[in-house]
């Protein structure tokens, strides 16, 4: 210790002893390895277990092809609608001032609290074949419920708020004074939105929408109860995953849900470079 | 003009039409119109429609169920959550930044995605079930198992909202604590602790909210046997097959009722937490 080039560390005050951090860490490291770890070793085993050739084989069959392009068309048409509202919502919100603000914010955090299951039994009494309208609309050739538009307004409600609760505490913090000095020297509403605001909010934009087609396109309790399950037309990747599992098809149920894991690894990896890279620009990184 | 300005302010800003009508009539046609037939439902049903409905044991023990469970999976992530938040602010170790994303996981992994792969898991002829079977201890298809997932749903709340919280501790007041003489352990209780509770109980309440509406993650590990391992969630789902209109209607509007007192609970929180430390 007496050794001069080897200063000795003192322990702060505010640091743990060395066997209580050790003791958190593993106690971390353990409840995370079982709980997170594990079954994603598990679904890639569970896939693999028959080999690649096997698992790319169920994936390429016609069932999982179909529900492959359906849930790519629902996201592809989930996303941009839920994105527009979105900035709607926020650009109305944060730009004007009126009575009831605060009701509509929680009107729009709504379908965050409610059951994905409530939300899809909501839409089958709205639109189901024994409904009035649901009944108009069967009759002119239009189902909604055990048909693709019933999947696309479940997937936009458990959706709904991803987007506008991302933009709004963004907007709130920059203000209207940019975009009051650009209308004052004579700039058209939409110049000022795509020159001025845009650029301040795209990355929360994107953040936004990056967690919304992570949940778009894994969404399983409300798409369950509207979607009828018929396979090739209304049944999606996760829909799937749970007809072939209950038929003990597990290499291609794990296929397809290796697919689905690898597609939340990407948008884990993009979300984890967003919030380093442009942490400033985010909601979430200074609210979670 | 003039009968507008009083709801809405006068403003220089553009596109008021415009994203008040996106705003408004999305969110009817999304959201309220459908919870608007939820509630004419009930409504017709009448309220001893939907008494007779809920007040059936197998009812009643599917709700109290996913209520209960969804308390003690939120109890559980509300200690294991602050622990990582705190394990991930103050250390520094090998792999912290990707253990950092990987709470994530829950939010970006499909419900029936982790469904599959806990219920393989911790199946008896899983590899953690086969061990925990050796000593007797059934997961997957009892209680435990629901509670597994919920667990696993709800992770990413508690830890997500008191990061932040212990990021901002100054360690000047750890130090001062620790200078008039307490102890590591008082100081963590007396003072560190405190300062992370109104944190702590939003996330707590958001994940419960969360795992009491669940049906992914769960419908696969539970085993579904009424009266003992049914959600209440299944049972709407279960009527719904049958195509019992009516019932799927009274209990999913018993679901609605428990998610506004949720919602009500975080406000309360929020509101208390903000009065208490400014912030959430």
């Amino acid at each position: 210790m007496s050794d001069i080039s080897h200063p000795t560390r003192f322990r702060r005050a505010s640091d743990d002893s060395p066997v209580a951090r050790l003791i958190l860490i593993g106690i971390a490291l353990g409840g995370l390895g079982l709980l997170v770890a594990m079954p994603l070793l598990v679904v890639l085993s569970q896939a693999l277990a028959e080999g690649w050739g096997a698992a790319l084989t169920s994936l390429a069959s016609h069932d999982a092809r179909s529900a492959i392009r359906l849930t790519l068309l629902i996201t592809a048409i989930a996303v941009p609608l839920n994105a527009v509202f979105g900035i709607a919502a926020a650009w109305f919100i944060t730009k004007f001032d009126f009575r009831g603000k605060a009701f509509l914010i929680t009107l729009i955090d709504l379908p965050f609290s409610i059951s994905p299951v409530v939300a899809g039994l909501c839409i089958v009494l709205l639109f189901g074949a024994n409904s009035t309208l649901g009944g108009l609309l069967v009759a002119g050739g239009y189902p909604v419920v055990f048909a693709v538009p019933g999947i696309i307004l479940a997937t936009v409600f458990v959706t709904f708020p991803f987007v506008a609760r991302e933009l709004i505490p963004v907007m709130v913090e920059q203000g209207r004074a940019e975009e009051e000095a650009a209308l004052t020297l004579g700039a058209s509403g939409w110049r000022v939105f795509t020159t001025v605001t845009l650029p301040n909010i795209r990355w929360a934009l994107l953040y936004g929408t990056l967690l919304c087609t992570a949940r778009a396109m894994g969404e399983f309790g409300a798409v369950a109860v509207v979607s009828g399950k018929i396979r090739g037309q209304t049944a999606t990747m996760p829909i799937t995953i749970e007809m072939l599992y209950n038929e003990y098809l597990s290499v291609a149920a794990f296929s397809m849900a290796g697919l689905l894991t690898c597609l939340a690894l990407i948008t884990l990896t993009l979300k984890t470079g967003l919030e380093l890279r442009h942490a400033d620009a985010l909601a979430a990184t200074r609210r979670h | 003009m003039v009968s507008r300005s009083t709801w809405i302010a006068r403003s220089p800003m553009p596109g008021r039409g415009v994203a008040a009508g996106i705003t408004l009539s999305m969110l009817s046609a999304v959201v309220l119109l459908p919870i608007g037939a939820l509630i004419w439902q009930g409504v017709q049903f009448g309220p001893l429609g939907i008494w007779d409905v809920i007040n059936r044991d197998r009812v009643w023990a599917a709700l109290w169920l996913s209520f209960r469970l969804a308390f003690l999976a939120a109890g559980f992530n509300l200690v294991f959550g602050t622990l990582l938040a705190w394990v991930l602010v103050r250390y520094r170790f090998a792999g912290r930044r990707l253990v950092d994303a990987a709470i994530d996981l829950p939010f970006a992994l499909p419900t029936a995605v982790a469904g599959i792969a806990l219920t393989t898991l911790y199946a008896p002829n899983g590899f953690l079930g086969g061990l925990a079977s050796q000593i007797g201890w059934k997961i997957a298809y009892t209680q435990w198992g629901i509670f597994l997932a919920l667990v696993f749903v709800g992770l990413p709340f508690v830890t997500r909202t008191v990061q932040p919280v212990v990021e901002e501790i100054d360690t000047e007041v750890e130090e001062a604590s620790a200078t008039l003489g307490a102890s590591r352990l008082y100081t963590m209780r007396h003072v560190i602790l405190p300062m992370l509770t109104p944190a702590a109980l939003t996330g707590f309440a958001l994940s419960m909210a969360r795992a009491v509406g669940e049906y992914g993650s769960v419908i696969f590990i539970a085993g579904n046997i009424p009266l003992k391992t049914e959600i209440a969630p299944l049972l709407i789902v279960i009527q719904l097959e049958e195509y019992n209109y009516n019932a799927a209607g009274a209990i999913g509007l018993a679901m609605l009722g428990i998610s506004f007192v949720m919602l009500l609970a975080i406000n309360l929180v929020q509101i208390w937490s903000r009065r208490k430390i400014g912030h959430v």
